[in-house]
């Protein structure tokens, strides 16, 4: 059983390797990481095995974190490093998992067939401005939080979510839809 | 192409992609449905924490040092 009286306590004895410390802040972290990782991928069996992937960098890198600053940060930014190395792995036209790919109410105004195009010609952009975009444009996250998560300034996600828009309205153009 | 993009242009893109992909934070399938502890401990299992390059580079250097002069043992044992 842990016996650890304080969060900075766990947390410097996860920098000293200790497995247990390593086992209190996984359990109290990974459904904020999990969550966050989800939206990236936006493919649920996906983000569980990349939620593994990121708590398996935050151990190796455990000598290298500093336990002054924010555990939650440093998991974040680590989780999104770790889900843009998925999402570059994966096939771009492959199709959407059902329960996203389907929005649960149906948007008036918009085509099923355009619906799909739009998703299609998204996944097609670079990981790096598909996930400025998702977490900017879908996700609505704040501009603040998406540049601590990818390690850039405000302005550079500002950059990356006006260049996925361009992208996009070339890629839909390119299909014959007039945004 | 037009590299410029006005904003009403802009606006009607962003509204095109919200309506095609709904955000997964607000979903169920964004709550993680169980404890991932027993796959992170196979994880973990499966790679057990490797003794960094530079590690084992050191030590080669020390153990062909020691080898090539060994007179350097009790200096070593001393200083240790």
């Amino acid at each position: 059983m842990l016996v650890l009286e304080s969060p900075s306590d766990i947390l410097r004895q996860f920098c000293h390797g200790d497995l247990g410390a390593f086992e209190a802040l996984f359990r109290q972290h990974q459904r904020q990481v999990y969550g966050w990782i989800v939206r990236i991928v936006r493919d649920p069996a996906a983000a569980e095995d990349v939620t593994i992937e990121t708590f398996w960098r935050i151990h190796r890198a455990h000598a290298r974190f500093d336990p002054d600053r924010s555990f939650e940060a440093w998991a974040r930014r680590i989780a999104t490093n770790a889900a843009l190395d998925h999402l570059r792995t994966v096939r771009r036209d492959a199709p959407l998992p059902d329960h996203l790919a389907s929005p649960s109410v149906p948007n008036p105004g918009v085509s099923e067939e355009v619906r799909q195009k739009t998703a299609r010609a998204f996944r097609r952009l670079p990981p790096k401005l598909q996930v400025a975009a998702t977490l900017a444009l879908i996700e609505e996250q704040p501009y603040q939080e998406i540049a601590g998560a990818l390690g850039i300034s405000v302005g550079a996600v500002k950059l990356r979510v006006f260049r996925s828009l361009r992208l996009l309205r070339k890629e839909l153009k390119r299909q014959g839809i007039e945004p | 192409m037009n590299r410029t993009m006005h904003q009403p242009e802009q606006k009607r893109i962003e509204q095109l992609l919200k309506r095609s992909l709904p955000p997964a934070g607000g979903q169920t399938s964004a709550e993680l449905r169980r404890d991932l502890w027993p796959a992170m401990l196979k994880r973990l299992d499966r790679h057990p924490t490797s003794v960094p390059w530079f590690d084992w580079a050191l030590l080669a250097t020390l153990a062909a040092l020691l080898a090539f002069f060994p007179g350097a043992i009790p200096v070593l044992l001393y200083h240790l």
